[in-house]
Parts: C-alpha cells; sequence; structure tokens
C-alpha cells in the first residue's frame, strides 16, 4: 500500500530528454494506467517508478519517502514484464521463491505464499514445470504470481499482454481486473499502447504524449470530456471525426470532433452534411459507415446493427444533440456542445 | 535409387574417409608404435604386430613421467578455474555494464591474442623473475592465463550479450546483487558456453610447449608435453620411440576423454547465438 508522489521528474538519455517533467500522484490502492503512442515514454517513466532506470532530475516519493537512491527491491515493487522474463532454468516454484529466498525468508513461508499465488492463478499444477513447457498465457501467469508472492506495495505491469493473441488477451485482462479487486490495498500502475485495455482496466488513465502528461483522469473523463485533441483522437474506437476549415466554421472552433457513435444518419438529405458512402464495415452487432463529406478524412458513422450502404450512395448526416466537441486552433477544448446560434 | 545418386554417395563417403584417415592416423600409428618392443619399432606396419606394455610400464615407473602428468594436470585445471572465474565476471561488465571506453577495452583485449608466443616470450620471462614464481607451476598458471583470457572474455561476453536483458531486470526487481545475478542466473544459462571456452582453455593449457619449456628447469616442475621431448634413452643416440608413443597415448586420452564426456555441450555451445532459440 503505497502512496506515489512524483514530483517534475526528468530523464535524460545522453543529450534526449524522454520524460520531460512529469508531476502526477498516484493515490494509494489505485489502478492507474499510462497509455500513449510508441515513443510518448510511458516504459521509460515505469523503468524509472521501477528503479531499473535512474532518475535525472526531480523527485519520486513513496508514501513520503524520496526513493529516487533505492534499489527496486528497497522500494517494495514488483514488475511484470512484457516478455514475462522467466528464469529458464528454474521450474514455476523456484521462479516464484526466487526473490523470497535471498531474501532469507523462513521455509514455510516462502512455500505457504508460493502456493497461495498459484492458487490464485490457477497454475498450482504446472509448479514442477519448466517455463518452456508452458504457454504464452500460463507463463504470463507464472510471471504475476512471481510478482505477488513479494507481496510488493506497488505492483508494475509494462505491456503484459501484448505477447499474447487476441482471445487470450481478453481472457488474461478480464484476470488482472479479478486479480485487483482481491488484492485492492496494493497500488498498480499499467503500461499500455492499447486504449481498450486502459479503459477497461484503468481505475484512472494517464495519457503521456513526447514525454508528458497530456490528461489525468477516469475512463469516462477522459472520453466526455478530453482536455485536448490529442486525448480526444486517442481514447476511443473507432477515433473520433475531426472536422476542420468551414465545416467547423458554424460550430464558432477551429475543429470540431464528433464520435463515430455519436453520429446520425439523417434521411432524405435533412443533416448537417452531406456526402457520399465510401464503405461500410458491418462486425455483426454494429456497421461502420465511412463516408466522404468533403472533410480531410472519410467520417465514420457507427450504427447499431447491420446497416450496409452501396458505395457512392448518399448519405446526410448529423450530430446527436449535444455531442459533439469543440476546439480551439491550440487544440484546447471550448464549451461542450453549445452550438452558436448564428450558424443555424 | 539412380547411378547419379550412388555415385555421388560414393564420392562422399569417400571423402569422408580420406579426412578420418588424414586426422586419425597418426594417432593410430602412435597407439601401435607403443605397444611395439625392440625392432620391431622400426619396422613400418599399418597393422598392430605384437601387444606388449612394456613401453606404458617404463613411461610410468621410471624418471618423473607421473609427477609430470600430475603437474599438467594442476595447471590446466586451475587455468580454466581462473580463466573462467575472471571471464565471466569480465564479459558481465563488458556487456552490461555501461562505462567509457568499453568496445575500445573489448578490442585491447582481442588484440593482445594477436601477439606470438615467442613475442612476448624474453618480457613474461623477467615478469615471471620478478614476481619469483620462476620454476614453479605458478608461472605456467600465471601465462596461460594471461593467454587463455582474451578468447574466454571475448566468447563469454558475446554469448553474455545474448542474455534477455528483462531476465536480468527481473533478477535485480527479485533483489538479486550482480554476483547472484552471476551465479544464479546467468551461469547456469551459459553452461555450453563455460563448457566449451572451458575445454579449449583446457586442451590450450594442456598442449602448451614454450612456455613450459623455457619457465621451468627442474624434471619436478616440467608438465607432460616438455618431459615427452625431453625423454631420453639409454645412450645419447637413441631415440626411444617406444616410450614417447605410449607417453603421448596416455597424454592424449584425458582429452579424447573430456571431449566425448562435453560432446553434445559443445555443439550446444558453438553454435549458440547464432540463431535465437
Amino acid at each position: 500500500m503505497a502512496e506515489l508522489h512524483l514530483k517534475d521528474i526528468r530523464k535524460s538519455f545522453g543529450s534526449v530528454e524522454v520524460i520531460k517533467g512529469v508531476t502526477l500522484t498516484i493515490k494509494s490502492g489505485e489502478f492507474m494506467v499510462f497509455v500513449g503512442p510508441s515513443g510518448c515514454g510511458k516504459s521509460t517513466l515505469l523503468r524509472l517508478i521501477a528503479g531499473l532506470e535512474d532518475i535525472t532530475s526531480g523527485t519520486l516519493n513513496f508514501d513520503g519517502q524520496v526513493v529516487n537512491a533505492l534499489t527496486p527491491s528497497k522500494r517494495g515493487i514488483a514488475m511484470v514484464f512484457q516478455s514475462y522474463a522467466l528464469y529458464p532454468h528454474m521450474n514455476v516454484y523456484d521462479n516464484m521463491a526466487f526473490g523470497m529466498r535471498l531474501h532469507g525468508r523462513e521455509k514455510d513461508e516462502v512455500d505457504k505464499r508460493v502456493r497461495n499465488a498459484a492458487e490464485m492463478l490457477q497454475v498450482t499444477a504446472l509448479l514442477d514445470r519448466l517455463p518452456k513447457q508452458l504457454s504464452g498465457g500460463q507463463r504470463q501467469r507464472v510471471a504475476i504470481g512471481r510478482a505477488i508472492t513479494r507481496d510488493p506495495s506497488v505492483f508494475l505491469f509494462d505491456e503484459p499482454l501484448s505477447n499474447l493473441d487476441a482471445a487470450l488477451r481478453v481472457t488474461m485482462r478480464l484476470e488482472i481486473a479479478k486479480l485487483h479487486q482481491k488484492i485492492d490495498n496494493v497500488t498498480m500502475i499499467y503500461v499500455t499502447h492499447d486504449q481498450v485495455e486502459a479503459m477497461t482496466l484503468a481505475d484512472r488513465i494517464c495519457v503521456l504524449r513526447d514525454g508528458l502528461v497530456e490528461q489525468v483522469g477516469t475512463p469516462l473523463e477522459l472520453y466526455n470530456s478530453p482536455q485536448s485533441l490529442f486525448v480526444a483522437g486517442f481514447i476511443g474506437s473507432p477515433q473520433m471525426n475531426f472536422l476542420t476549415g468551414k465545416l467547423a466554421e458554424p460550430y464558432g472552433c477551429a475543429t470540431l470532433g464528433v464520435r463515430a457513435e455519436h453520429m446520425e444518419i439523417v434521411p432524405n438529405g435533412g443533416g448537417e452534411w452531406n456526402g457520399q458512402a465510401i464503405h461500410s464495415e458491418e462486425l455483426g452487432s454494429d456497421s461502420y459507415v465511412f463516408v466522404d463529406i468533403g472533410a480531410q478524412e472519410p467520417v465514420i458513422v457507427r450504427q447499431a446493427g447491420t446497416s450496409h450502404h452501396k458505395p457512392g450512395e448518399k448519405i446526410s448526416l448529423s450530430p446527436l444533440a449535444g455531442e459533439f466537441h469543440r476546439f480551439d486552433k491550440n487544440g484546447k477544448p471550448m464549451e461542450k456542445g453549445v452550438r452558436p446560434k448564428s450558424a443555424a | 535409387m539412380s547411378t547419379t545418386f550412388v555415385i555421388k554417395r560414393s564420392l562422399l563417403y569417400l571423402a569422408v574417409a580420406v579426412v578420418v584417415l588424414v586426422s586419425v592416423f597418426p594417432f593410430y600409428y602412435a597407439i601401435i608404435t607403443s605397444f611395439a618392443t625392440g625392432t620391431a619399432l622400426f619396422k613400418p606396419a599399418f597393422w598392430p604386430q605384437a601387444f606388449s606394455l612394456v613401453n606404458y610400464e617404463a613411461v610410468l615407473t621410471t624418471g618423473s613421467f607421473p609427477q609430470n602428468f600430475l603437474n599438467s594436470v594442476i595447471v590446466a585445471s586451475t587455468v580454466v578455474v581462473l580463466a573462467l572465474l575472471i571471464a565471466v565476471t569480465a564479459a558481465y561488465a563488458l556487456s552490461r555494464v555501461q562505462f567509457r571506453g568499453r568496445t575500445l577495452m573489448l578490442l585491447t583485449i582481442l588484440s593482445v591474442s594477436m601477439f606470438p608466443q615467442v613475442a612476448v616470450l624474453a618480457g613474461l620471462f623477467e615478469v615471471i623473475r620478478f614476481f619469483h614464481i620462476y620454476n614453479t607451476l605458478w608461472s605456467l598458471v600465471f601465462s596461460y592465463t594471461i593467454f587463455t583470457l582474451p578468447f574466454t572474455v571475448w566468447v563469454l561476453t558475446t554469448f553474455m550479450r545474448d542474455l534477455p536483458i528483462e531476465i536480468e531486470e527481473a533478477a535485480i526487481v527479485d533483489g538479486a546483487s550482480p554476483w547472484v545475478i552471476i551465479t544464479r542466473v546467468f551461469m547456469p544459462l551459459m553452461w555450453p558456453a563455460l563448457v566449451t571456452t572451458g575445454l579449449l582453455a583446457f586442451i590450450a593449457a594442456w598442449n602448451e610447449f614454450l612456455f613450459a619449456l623455457t619457465f621451468t628447469a627442474s624434471n619436478s616442475t616440467r608438465t607432460v608435453t616438455v618431459a615427452i621431448a625431453l625423454l631420453s634413452g639409454s645412450t645419447q643416440h637413441e631415440i626411444p620411440w617406444g616410450t614417447i608413443m605410449a607417453a603421448s597415448v596416455i597424454v592424449t586420452v584425458p582429452l579424447v576423454v573430456l571431449v566425448l564426456i562435453f560432446q553434445r555441450k559443445i555443439i550446444s555451445g558453438l553454435t549458440a547465438g547464432g540463431v535465437k532459440g
């Protein structure tokens, strides 16, 4: 159980500054997700918290104690790596017991904790196996088990699901969510580039961009009121539609953002924007219709159920009442969902 | 089966036979000769004519051959242990610790192995005199370790560089010190490389002649290679081929046994790191 304070954390590799001053508080017992495009510094920030990289400047605080100079094991953290990083020559039991044995724990206690963790992750039957005899999902369970046995106060995940196939990823995501409920006294920090993982797992999400914090908030805060164009575009799938120039003018903003699920198709050309269908993606439960209305990119409209539109078919669109985002020319949000009267 | 296939196959096995013959024949001839006595020694024969252990008895009972053999075992084993200990720790630093001049140091270490033994012989002799280890086994351990290290360090560094960094980081998070990481995480993963380099170091130390001849002066400190060269017959004009061959066979056997024991490890060691496994 630990509350983390990051104060103006910076990290440079040689002359390249990767983390450019991050200030952030991670509450005790919280599930915090760092998300951002590749190269934004999210993994580096996690490694700074872990102690695997030295902090160039700024202070890192665990429960009021500065830990900048402490080694990873003294910080009370445990980490799950993307590539599992199990010890190839040790069986599952020894992998999980290794850390505790190094700390000179009693044999009985080691055994008890390994078996508890194994049971929690359903790997009890695998304790005698070597990592190479396990599947990807089992390896990742063991890696999580190894982290649990250390009884950490902060649990770090570095893209733990990226090496798994799509179906297994969904299962493991649920496992991690359950794990968080079971051991809710542990602060968890989770790095991913997958915004679906971020939305489903997080108590709060921290969106990083280019070494700086772009926005911190609950998943729905980020979804409903993104504080920048970047966050608006990054959170949500498919990506939010952005309309600029003439199309945004009637709304009194530089960029108008409307999510695919907030667009409706209006019959008989009665909508705000008119264009023609380019392509339809039918997923069964819902359909994405790509419409060219003269914007830079085709606009994506989400329709429930199946909705087939032939390429070239004329389509008229409107945003749902109040469900659009306005951004000024600096990409900062303006008052939400207000349409100046002059335009209508 | 077509005729061309048969011809190709035959040619292949013919080539194999030639290679085997060329590489094994000298040793085979040494074995045959070691069992011969008297004038039979000087009759060329490709098949064993007689079987007598007289030469072996002579080698093992007269002179200081057993002592020399023991010396070789002691020197070669000590060199292997020392070289591996130094090389593993050096390889960890050279492959995992960031410091200025790392590549330069690695290249310097490699360049040491370019010097011919003769070129450093005189200088090394002075160093050995300075340390007061002339005519002791330590002089050989010292000089062999110097000549073995560039190779062992280089091989182990490349091998260690290929070990996944995450495994080391996982160990760091688990609270392992560098020494624990080397001994309990890396070494078990490096057995093939350790066996290969260790064995090659052993063979190099076992076969070495020039340093052994120069740095030792008495029968009790000589190693087998020198002892065999200095074996003499009853008169100055007699070369005791029988005993020399018997001694050669005795000296070769440990190497053959070692290689056979570690054969499979050597093969995986020599190819390890070439392909991601």
